[in-house]
Parts: C-alpha cells; structure tokens; sequence
C-alpha cells in the first residue's frame, strides 16, 4: 500500500461528508462519561471508605460498615457490562438520552475500586497526625478534611490515576447501550464504509494519545504536590 | 486545676494499664512522671485529655467532669497543649500554617492575630526564619520546638509532654528542654512524662513514680531522688541515675 492509497482512505473514511465529526463527537461524550463519573466514583468512593474506617473505630458505625462491604463486594464480583445493562434495562427504563445512565453506572462501579484506595490512603497516615488535631481541639470531619485526606490524597494520586486511565478505556463498554462515544463513533464510520482495520485503529490511537496526555498531567500534579517534602 | 478520681484503663479488655490513679495537679505546678517502660505513664498522660477513654473513673479539668460523655471535649482540648514523642507535625503544612490551623479553625483568633502570636512565639524560640518551610526540612530539634509553639498558640491553660525529647538525637535534647525550662519559669503548669532525671530535678515542684498502673510515690525532687521509700523506686533510680 502506497501512500496516495492510504490518503484516499483516509480521506474517503474521515474527511468525506465529515465523518471525523463522528470521531471528535463520540471523544466528547468519552470524556464526559468519563469526567462525571470518576467525580461520581470519588464522592461514592470517599463516603464508603469513611464509613468503613469510622465503622472499625466506632461501634455506632457497624451498620454502615457492612453495608459499605456489601456494596463494594457486589460491584467488585460483577462484570461492569453487567451493570451497565442492569442500570439501564431494568432501572432506568424510560431513560432517553443514554449518557447520564452511562455517568451513573460507571461511577457506582468505580466508586467500590476508589473506595478501597481512599481506604487505603486514609490508614497509610500515621495516626499521630489524627491524635494530633484532635489534640488541638479540632473534631473528627475538620480534623479529616484539613489534616489527613490532603496528605492521603498525594499517597493516592497515583492509584487514583490508574483508575482514570482504567475508566477511560472502559466507558468504550458503553457502546452496548448505543451511547455515542468514542468507539461508537468508529463503529458508526465503520458501518458507512466497510473499512474495519482504518476505523478502529483511529479510534485506538486516540485512546492512547488522550491516555498518554493525563498522564503527564498527573505527573504535573504529583510534582506540584510534592512540594512539602523536598528538604 | 486537674483532679483525677480512681482512674483506670483497660485496652481490649484484657490489658490493665492503669489501676486506679488519684492525683490532683494545681495552678502552676510542675509535675514531672518517671517509671519504666509500659508503666502507665503515657497513658495516664493521654487520659488527661481524653486520647485515650478511661474504663473507669473521673477526671476533672477547671470544675468540669470531662469524662462525662455530655462534655464537650473539643473545646476542653484546647484549653490543654499537647507535646508528642514523635512531634507529629502536618507535613503538609508550613510552619507558619501548623501554629495557625487550629486557633484559626477553633475561632480563638482570626488569621492575623493567629499570625502574630505565631511569629512571636517563634521569635521565643528562636526559629522566625523557619515560618515558610515545611516540617520535612526542619531538624527533630527544631520540630519539637515548632510542636511545642503549636500548642502555646492556643494560649492553653496547661501543657502535657509525652516524652518530649525522647525520639531526638542526644545533641537536639538540650535545645528542647531549654524551651521547656523557660515555659516553666513563665509560670505555665506542666506535665511532664520523661526520662531526662536533670529535668525533673531542676524544674519539678513534685516527682511522680509509677509502676504497673499506680503512683507508687510521689515527693519534691530533692526528697525523691535524695531518700526515695518505695523499694521499686530505689531500684529503678540505680539503674537510671
């Protein structure tokens, strides 16, 4: 294949009708899911972690403990195409635009993973820092927000990302509830032209650059948040 | 000031710590606490503040029960500054932010108060020019006396020393307990759980001895280490001393 070969299928599968539009539309939507539901993910994520942190030290916490477990235990055991088709087949049934019943799904599936890693994150402080404002007079959630959760999210930044990049690549599972994302996108292309090898690849390399993209700008971030401890 | 009332503490319901303390610490006192090792002394210590929930007992702070569940602790705390073993600065923080997190989240100063009463205490202790850096590039020294500030901010009624100095290096000992002994002519009542015996016999106005959860005596420094009575004392002061 010579190079005007791959210009014209380039052109006939992208740049004809504007059919990249497809591609740069279903990228969009990649990224919302995405965005909303590691948000999603976070504040599920977070909540659990404390419940069950706060169930370990407090008896009058025990309930929301298990709960915790159990909920993270079901989303763990189950495949997340599973979840996604229960969510939307049996829960939000009358659910027009498929995009939020995406957000939710993903970010109830990825809050159990987040969970475990503010968990994690929160027992990797030493508790002297905890002892400490509290010494001071400071209560339980203001001695969390200000003391141990800044330090514990640096520790998590890391794991946090890697689950980013996991959900990233995951909401591609989306399309089997014809969520116009960026795989679909591809599919779509595919299904006007036939060209299956072109499409898809495309549709790879953007994952991949968008991927290699975040990932310098975590490492931005930790760089930045790691300014306390330079000696 | 402090009054303790038949104090004990179990840990897991199996471990006796403390078996009953009575003991009552005065405005302007200096009480001073040697034992050995798993004596009780930090737990009795962390009691005082609640660090640690009593099995048993009463502990009485200015005329309040503190040990009374309807008290409220937060606002108790801060009338009591708190020194660690291992300093337990945020290290996330600057200097500067560590002295000024709680008086400000506390609502005793705004910022700029809390500010300049910081920098004047650090200007006690001779450590103005650390205010911007972070705990990672401070010595243990200069750490514990950054803790220490820290809870003089909170302009505390009295102030515990668990085992101040001993995570530093022997060269950082002295520079610590220099800052204590000027907090102690200031006039603040101190407890003080330690091993340095050249500091309880120059600062204390009483020397407690505990073993296995009890005070097994207690006397002024020249009496203590002079003619000690206790036989675990005696044994315990030739090993030390």
């Amino acid at each position: 294949m010579n190079f005007s070969v791959l210009w014209d299928k380039i052109y006939y599968n992208f740049i004809y009708e504007d059919r990249y539009m497809m591609l740069v539309k279903g990228l969009g939507n990649t990224l919302l899911i995405t965005l909303g539901s590691i948000l999603l993910g976070i504040i599920i994520g977070l909540f659990l972690a404390l419940f069950k942190i706060s169930a370990e030290n407090n008896k009058k916490f025990k309930i929301l403990g298990i709960l915790s477990n159990i909920y993270i235990t079901v989303i763990r055991g189950t495949p997340v195409i599973l979840q996604l088709m229960i969510i939307y087949y049996a829960i939000f049934v009358s659910a027009k635009d498929p995009i939020p019943v995406a957000i939710v799904a993903f970010g109830v599936n990825s809050g159990a993973y987040i969970a475990e890693i503010f968990r994690a994150g929160i027992q990797s402080i030493d508790k002297g820092q905890m002892e400490a404002a509290r010494s001071l007079g400071l209560n339980f959630r203001t001695s969390m927000q200000l003391v141990v959760l800044p330090q514990a999210f640096k520790n998590i930044l890391p794991a946090l990302g890697n689950e980013f990049i996991t959900l990233l690549k995951e909401t591609s599972v989306a399309t089997v509830i014809a969520v116009p994302e960026l795989l679909r996108g591809a599919v779509n292309i595919r299904n006007i032209t036939y060209e299956p090898y072109i499409t898809y690849i495309a549709a790879a390399l953007i994952y991949l650059v968008i991927v290699v993209l975040f990932t310098k700008l975590q490492g931005l971030l930790e760089r930045r948040l790691s300014q306390s401890d330079h000696r | 000031m402090i009054t303790v009332r038949n104090l004990h503490k179990t840990f897991n319901n199996k471990i006796h710590v403390l078996k009953g303390i009575d003991y009552t610490v005065k405005q302007g006192e200096k009480i001073v606490v040697v034992g050995p090792s798993g004596s009780g002394k930090s737990t009795f210590l962390r009691c005082l503040k609640l660090l640690e929930v009593p099995t048993e007992g009463e502990i009485w702070f200015d005329g309040r029960l503190i040990t009374d569940p309807r008290t409220n602790i937060n606002e108790i705390r801060t009338h009591m500054g708190m020194v660690f073993q291992q300093f337990n600065l945020f290290p996330h923080l600057t200097i500067l932010q560590n002295i000024t997190l709680a008086p400000v989240e506390m609502k005793l100063m705004d910022k700029t108060e809390a500010k300049e009463r910081a920098m004047q205490l650090l200007e006690r202790v001779g450590l103005t020019d650390k205010a911007q850096a972070y705990p990672a590039q401070l010595s243990g020294g200069q750490k514990q006396r950054i803790a220490i500030v820290r809870a003089l901010a909170m302009n505390p009624k009295v102030m515990l020393f668990d085992e101040p100095t001993s995570a530093l290096d022997p060269e950082m000992v002295g520079e610590v307990l220099a800052v204590m002994k000027e907090l102690a002519d200031s006039g603040m009542t101190m407890v003080v759980v330690t091993h340095e015996m050249g500091f309880a016999r120059e600062i204390a106005t009483k020397v407690l001895f505990m073993d296995e959860g009890m005070i097994l005596e207690e006397a002024p420094p020249t009496e203590f280490f002079g003619n000690p009575k206790n036989e675990r004392l005696k044994e315990f002061l030739a090993k030390v001393l």
